[in-house]
């Protein structure tokens, strides 16, 4: 208990941090959101009027503050170019990024495991040469790339989906789902091939080491030694790059998205940058750092429940 | 036969970077055709004997505009990876070798930094210093420093305990000698394979940020440009995309088998 309060109170104190970084920084740049609004032919008066409208004339620290407060209530400002407050703005793409990012780790775990297992335990058999080399080429392929040979195959070739007809998850669920599994398995591939290379040599350096013997001089069969012993410990640093890759994934998917078209956080955080409307740009950059370090705090507990010997 | 394996994992990684390497150097000297140069005649026409990767939606020569690109490429990756570990070794050899309180923010930072996605940390930059091919440099540069600032800190942290760092203490040596002399040089092996790692991350990186139009500003070619142009005609030219994208793989696969090879 006294761990996981420790955990979250450097999780929020980490959050803050990057919420000031990031409004200190979009504060400073150079550029008045009030003239890009208006266009250089404003007149001053409606310039200042607008500023004052936008809050701009007030001190940062003043405006940092009640932006936090904002939020902390579910209000992240006003975005500059589509004049609708951002939450209304992101509140649907944010589910569709998640949703992506979600299957992409579960398709990850689920198909990387079997492999991984069955490579570590018949190492050295035909099959495992295929699937390391296979491997290796598999994670030299950018998920951007794969994504587009996936819907060469299957949606141009094959019609099993109809590129950039991305149904909504408020329309329907289950054709949301579906359209999203081609991205998704796009952003795992990469995962899976390392996840299988992980698992396997870590199993394989596990395998070699003392416990194991006494556990089969017990008298334990290959098949119980395995799942019971060497699997338990070679999920360690599995866990921990699991951890990891959840962070690269949601940034992978922003790339994904484009590929497929889907509209989550990706594309609106791409216009928002190249149309300095920050006030999207900062809450798209929060949000995701939320979902980066509450992953990193699962992975944390995670890692306890697995090793109780890590202490804090 | 593990050596073996070992062998054959590295002349192929040779073999592939060498291939991208001379369609790089030869494409400074010469390409088959102006890699700007649009030709109405051409637009979207399908590999032949003389455009052996066909021709893009402006009617240019893909192979020479890969030729050319491969080059943007390197240069932003080797540029990332140069920054990376400068800085890198700078931050890594200072907090692990006086370690201190110095050393416990730095790495806290470092750690926080490291967690965050590079391409959304490089996002975040090109935010504040507007897109192109420097801001890019700059950006990646910066989300590249703290896995190598990591890596050089924990080998000091090792080496400084050796035995023979305590003997040339003993015999007066300086702190700054003791760094150039006796450590950096230990530092080799470690940095080599994380530069060749590092330089396959940069390269990924590039090509993802120059397929959302951060990188390399248009009309000159970078390959993560050319698969995004592409993939607006995938239904009527689906070649246009693979060529380019073969490309990125070739480069990526290469080093990450010679790295895989040189490994111990």
């Amino acid at each position: 208990m006294k761990y996981i309060l420790k955990k979250i109170s450097t999780l929020i104190v980490t959050l803050l941090i990057v919420s000031a970084l990031v409004f200190f920084a979009f504060s400073f740049i150079p550029g008045n959101p009030a003239i890009t609004k208006l266009g250089t032919q404003a007149t001053p008066e409606a310039i200042e009027n607008l500023m004052h409208e936008m809050g701009l004339d007030r001190p940062v620290v003043t405006r940092y503050f009640e932006w936090i407060g904002g939020i902390l209530h579910g209000d992240f400002g006003i975005s500059y170019s589509y004049n609708q407050s951002v939450t209304s703005l992101l509140k649907e793409k944010i589910v569709i990024t998640m949703l992506l990012s979600v299957m992409a780790i579960i398709l990850t775990v689920l198909i990387s495991f079997p492999l991984g297992i069955y490579a570590a335990r018949k190492s050295d058999s035909k099959l495992d040469v295929i699937i390391t080399s296979v491997n290796q080429f598999i994670m030299s392929v950018p998920s951007f790339f794969s994504g587009i040979i996936i819907t060469l195959i299957f949606g141009v070739a094959l019609k099993v989906f109809s590129p950039g007809g991305f149904v909504s998850y408020k329309q329907s669920f289950i054709r949301c789902i579906g359209y999203l599994f081609f991205p998704s398995i796009s952003i795992a591939l990469p995962k899976i091939a390392m996840v299988v290379k992980l698992l396997r040599d870590t199993a394989l350096k596990e395998a070699d080491k003392d416990y194991v013997r006494t556990a089969y001089s017990r008298g334990n069969r290959t098949r119980a030694v395995f799942y019971k012993h060497v699997l338990k410990n070679a999920c360690i640093p599995v866990i921990t790059f699991l951890g990891m890759a959840f962070a690269d994934i949601i940034a992978g998917s922003l790339i994904v998205e484009q590929v497929f078209s889907v509209p989550g956080l990706g594309r609106i955080l791409l216009t928002s940058i190249s149309g300095r409307d920050y006030p999207v740009v900062e809450a798209i950059i929060l949000l995701l750092s939320v979902f980066v370090v509450v992953s990193n705090l699962i992975v944390d507990l995670l890692y306890k429940k697995f090793d109780p010997r890590i202490h804090v | 036969m593990k050596d073996k394996n070992k062998r054959v994992k590295f002349i192929i990684g040779c073999v592939l970077t060498g291939l991208v390497f001379i369609m790089m150097l030869s494409g400074i000297f010469y390409t088959p055709f102006d890699p700007m140069e649009m030709d109405p005649s051409t637009k979207l026409m399908g590999p032949t004997l003389s455009h052996i990767f066909g021709c893009d939606n402006f009617g240019r020569d893909i192979f020479s505009r890969v030729m050319v690109g491969v080059r943007e490429t390197m240069l932003v990756a080797g540029s990332v990876v140069i920054i990376g570990t400068l800085v890198g070794t700078i931050v890594g050899t200072i907090t692990g070798y006086y370690g201190g309180w110095l050393d416990e923010i730095i790495m806290r930072l470092n750690d926080a930094v490291l967690a965050f996605p590079s391409v959304l940390l490089a996002l975040l930059i090109i935010g504040l210093l507007g897109g192109g091919r420097n801001p890019l440099i700059l950006a990646l540069g910066i989300a590249f420093v703290p896995s190598f600032a990591r890596i050089v800190r924990g080998e000091v942290l090792r080496i400084r305990n050796l035995d023979f760092i305590q003997c040339v203490k003993l015999y007066g040596a300086s702190d700054l000698r003791i760094i150039f002399v006796h450590i950096l040089p230990n530092l080799k092996t470690v940095l080599l394979s994380s530069v060749l790692i590092g330089f396959n991350n940069a390269v990924l990186a590039e090509a993802g940020m120059s397929y959302l139009g951060m990188g390399v500003q248009p009309p000159n070619p970078s390959l993560g440009r050319m698969l995004s142009e592409a993939q607006a005609y995938i239904f009527s030219n689906p070649l246009n995309a693979i060529f380019p994208g073969i490309v990125i793989v070739m480069m990526i696969l290469g080093f990450s088998l010679m790295a895989g090879g040189l490994e111990k």
